[in-house]
């Protein structure tokens, strides 16, 4: 009797359009984001907020940018790592020309920068199709990385290779580097997440999430109501670069700290695929719930292993874990190819009903 | 300008002026496209008979020398781990397809590739937690040092490669035209629908071809393995034989052989020639960017079949 | 059948025949060495409905593909409006107001019924992509406004039940009718239905009759039909073309047709005996 749409009658288009229907929905929102913003910074540790929250955060932002591509517009990538590795140098290349750039600006332009090379990529896009396109965004993975590794004015003619991030400010306020605190960070990240996560979710409920959409179902059928495929294809090869892009000048500059290519290696691009698997394709819901069994499962079997007192527990948990996500991904896409969000949605429905099933 | 001619005339000038390394060069990428054709033929099987893009076969080469040196290490014979191995990879086919293809029979391709990724990282990850993530040495008794033909270099275990790789396409092409089962698959390449009119079990095709396919995988992992040792890096270098695949085309064997061949002697060149002055290791992407190239201007590969769409 | 007749019979003609609105000229369509269409010339005028029957591999789902542009005839032209073109793309088709619904439904599955419709209105929006992000300005005008017409496509076609449901779920009868909410929602000048009553049961056949009269009465709409069912056809149309292995057997009215001898050898006699 809790969670109940009777008695909650929308009198115009503009409030059915609303992105929470019902009450209980947009209460449960506001608990969550009260336990982020607020309970987060002031209970969790440094070492939950730097190593859980932080890449929870910047992963499901990254998932987020995949799925608009591959769950939203059909378009499979394996090349996630190259666009974030993109993101992430385009950013250092711009907060060390413009030392006072605000770090905001910086973000986006460096978004903005790797939409612009995930068109590019995107073209092929247009001739081929399924794992055509797959092999051909492999091309992105291993062309960007290499590029970011071998040619020395990505870093500024460092010689090691690994160079730390500088600190920067947005509004004033330190949020890269050194001198800014870990909450700092983790407030900043999650303020960029939040923002980017209702931008996502305005494009995929309206025109253009549409022609996404009907771009994955049927791009004949799309073509004949007159959605350009090319228009649509490169639009979601551009927003999920931007998100891409951004989520690598995260991870580097509010995560890491340091800015190297090979921490956007293949592996990455495989893991943001099966988050979005796993979470739930098409969802927005999912990115979150995909981000975070994928970074907490390793944690999880790590500390599992070590409590049945295993030898090289490190490297047996890095195998179970490639077994378990493997069997997962399998599992889901039998039994559930929406993924974790749906089954969220099941249980909604169910507690609509309850306490009488039928 | 300088830069042009750096890039473009001054490799086609030291090619010239040493034409036996090239040919060594050109020869020592061909019997590595070997390698990659072995990977690719795997790939075509499943995908003609199947539909199915099977991302694992990279997977499978590196699970099927990770149990063979497994055995060879345990002490047992050659023969003996041979066989055993052959027999897990019947297992493994017999899994696949009851577990993953079974359920997952008249979804879009595109999930079945996905899933086929799920078996890849499944695979990797049972093999090392089995055997373990060390490099292991492989030796198979093939001689290593190079024998010289005409003043060029030939590495005699990249010959023996070649030798069995001709073998093994010579004995599938055998299989596929005169056994019944080699008809039977062949029937169900071409139309299942009318195949399984005509009762053929698509079950039964898929496991028989998901063991050829292992099989070659075996074949392909021994190979790699006494070349590279077994590890877990075989996996990613087989990933390129995709690139191979894109170009020789998907449904084509004759494709996959003349596919790896192209991207094996064509990163090699590259690397060689071209490497230094790009700034090195463009072996990296060499063959993925090769092939997304070819797809923009022949998205069927030099011997696939032509997709026509219709309404 | 006797109910349909007795219902279309009872619908007063209202509507008027104008100007040649479409007009197909010698179309030669062939794949690789197989003859699709042969040397086909019809014309279609403003408000009337035109059916296209012919047997099995007559070349009438050809016919539609070729006037909406996803297929490039090899000979012959096409004029719209009195304007002839070489060629005919589907997306000048879309936006020229020329709509369609398919033989084996084409809807995007994953999609609900209401995201289907409102697909249809895509080339109706202007909203940029940052003011979509921002639901802001023109992207929120939008939105509401082509929500409320769309609401009253699905009033008028009796489907606000599913409004939410992802049609993927939804018997093949009421796939149909999405499919010709999705084609009505671009407003159409022309409406190209390839057998929109193909696998429906009477009572599902004698609502999407009705429809068809409705939208081409109260909107105007000129219908093309593709239909294997005689008596809809008879019914309901005002000219008929007949194809038979790609070539133009007869035009004329119903009654006109259904006399022609040819006709009756090749396609009519079989079916009535």
């Amino acid at each position: 009797m809790i969670y109940r749409e009777t008695g909650q009658f929308k009198t115009s288009y503009a409030a059915d359009q609303a992105i929470l229907r019902l009450r209980e929905d947009r209460i449960g929102l506001l608990v969550i984001l009260a336990i982020a913003y607020v309970v987060m910074p002031l209970v969790a540790s440094e070492y939950w907020l730097s190593t859980i929250m932080l890449p929870f955060l910047i992963y499901a932002l990254a998932a987020l940018g995949l799925n608009i591509l591959t769950g939203y517009a059909g378009q499979i990538s394996l090349g996630t790592g190259g666009f974030m590795a993109t993101g992430a140098f385009a950013a250092y290349k711009l907060a060390t020309a413009f030392p006072g750039l605000d770090f905001v600006v910086v973000l986006v332009l460096a978004g903005l920068i790797t939409a612009f090379v995930g068109i590019l990529f995107g073209l092929p896009s247009l001739r081929i199709k399924g794992f055509y396109l797959a092999v051909a965004t492999l091309a992105a993975q291993f062309f960007l990385l290499w590029l970011y590794n071998k040619i020395p004015w990505f870093t500024n003619y460092s010689a090691s290779g690994v160079i730390s991030a500088p600190t920067r400010t947005a509004f004033g306020i330190p949020v890269t580097g050194f001198e800014a605190s870990v909450t700092t960070k983790y407030l900043f990240v999650l303020v960029v997440v939040t923002l980017l996560s209702l931008a996502a979710k305005n494009m995929t409920r309206l025109e253009v999430g549409r022609s996404w959409m009907a771009i994955r179902d049927m791009d004949i059928a799309a073509e004949i109501i007159g959605i350009r495929p090319l228009t649509a294809k490169l639009s979601a090869f551009a927003v999920s670069s931007f998100y891409c892009g951004i989520a690598g000048a995260l991870w580097a500059f509010s995560y890491t700290g340091a800015v190297e290519a090979l921490a956007f290696d293949i592996g990455v691009s495989f893991r943001v695929l099966f988050m979005i698997i796993i979470g739930g394709l098409g969802t927005i819901l999912g990115n979150y719930l995909g981000a975070a069994f994928i970074v907490l499962l390793p944690i999880f079997l790590n500390n599992a292993l070590l409590g049945l007192g295993m030898q090289e527990a490190v490297a047996m948990a890095s195998h179970l874990e490639a077994m378990i996500m493997g069997a997962l991904i399998v599992f889901f896409l039998i039994v559930e190819p929406h993924g974790l969000a749906r089954l969220w949605q099941i249980l909604k429905e169910k507690l609509r009903k309850w306490p009488f099933p039928y | 300008m300088e830069i042009l001619d750096l890039v473009l005339l001054e490799p086609i000038r030291n090619i010239l002026d040493a034409p036996l390394f090239f040919l060594e060069v050109l020869i020592g990428g061909l019997m590595s496209g070997v390698m990659y054709a072995l990977v690719a033929l795997g790939f075509v099987l499943i995908f003609k008979a199947s539909g199915v893009f099977n991302f694992a076969q990279g997977s499978m080469v590196l699970f099927a020398a990770l149990f063979f040196v497994g055995f060879m290490d345990a002490g047992l014979p050659m023969w003996l781990a041979f066989l055993l191995t052959l027999a897990v990879m019947v297992v493994l086919a017999y899994a696949v397809e009851r577990m993953v293809l079974r359920p997952l029979v008249n979804q879009p391709a595109i999930t079945l590739f996905m899933a086929t990724i799920g078996i890849t990282f499944f695979l990797d990850g049972l093999g090392q937690a089995i055997w373990g993530s060390d490099v292991r040495r492989l030796d198979v008794g093939i001689p290593e040092d190079p024998i010289i033909i005409a003043d060029i270099f030939i590495n005699q275990f990249d010959l023996y490669a070649a030798v069995i790789c001709g073998t093994l396409v010579a004995a599938l092409a055998l299989f596929f035209q005169y056994t019944p089962t080699g008809r039977a698959l062949r029937a169900v390449a071409d139309d299942h629908q009318a195949a399984m009119s005509v009762g053929i079990p698509l079950s039964t095709v898929w496991t028989i071809v998901w063991i050829v396919a292992g099989i070659v995988g075996l074949v392909a992992g021994v190979m790699w393995g006494a070349k590279l040792g077994v590890q877990f890096n075989l996996s990613l270098i087989a990933l390129k034989a995709l690139p191979a695949l894109i170009l020789g085309g998907l449904t084509s064997v004759p494709g996959a052989i003349i596919g790896g061949l192209i991207i094996g002697a064509g990163e090699k060149v590259a690397e060689v020639f071209w490497g230094e002055v790009l700034g090195g290791a463009i072996e990296d992407w060499f063959a993925y960017v090769l092939a997304m190239v070819f797809l923009l201007i022949r998205p069927e590969g030099l011997f696939g079949e032509k997709i026509i769409e219709r309404v | 059948m006797s109910t349909v007749e007795q219902r279309t019979a009872a619908v007063t003609r209202r509507r008027e025949i104008g100007e040649v609105l479409l007009a197909v000229e010698n179309i030669e369509l062939r794949f690789g060495g197989v003859t699709a269409l042969a040397d086909v010339s019809f014309d279609v005028r403003r408000g009337e409905i035109r059916a296209i029957i012919g047997p099995n591999g007559a070349g009438k789902s050809s016919m539609l593909n070729v006037i909406n542009g996803f297929y490039q005839p090899q000979g012959g032209t096409i004029s719209w409006k009195g304007q002839r073109l070489r060629r005919m793309r589907p997306h000048f088709a879309a936006k020229n107001g020329i709509a369609r619904t398919f033989q084996n439904i084409a809807l995007f599955k994953g999609m609900t019924t209401l995201d289907n419709i409102m697909t249809g209105r895509i080339l109706k929006m202007r909203a940029s992509l940052l003011e979509q992000a921002l639901y802001w300005g023109r992207a929120r005008r939008e939105e509401l406004e082509h929500r409320a017409f769309v609401e009253r496509i699905i009033d008028f076609l009796e489907i606000q039940h599913i409004r939410n449901t992802p049609v993927g779920k939804l018997p093949y009868g009421l796939q149909k009718r999405v499919e010709l909410a999705r084609a009505l929602a671009m407003e159409p000048e022309l409406l190209l239905l390839d057998e929109p009553m193909a696998g429906m049961n009477l009572e599902e056949k004698e609502d999407m009759v009705r429809f068809i009269l409705d939208v081409n009465e109260e909107f105007g709409t000129t219908v093309i039909l593709i239909e294997h069912d005689m008596s809809v056809v008879m019914d309901i149309s005002d000219r008929v073309v007949v194809l038979d292995h790609g070539r133009l057997l007869a035009d004329g009215t119903p009654d006109e047709v259904s006399r022609d001898p040819r006709v009756i050898e090749a396609y009519l006699g079989v079916v009535h005996d």
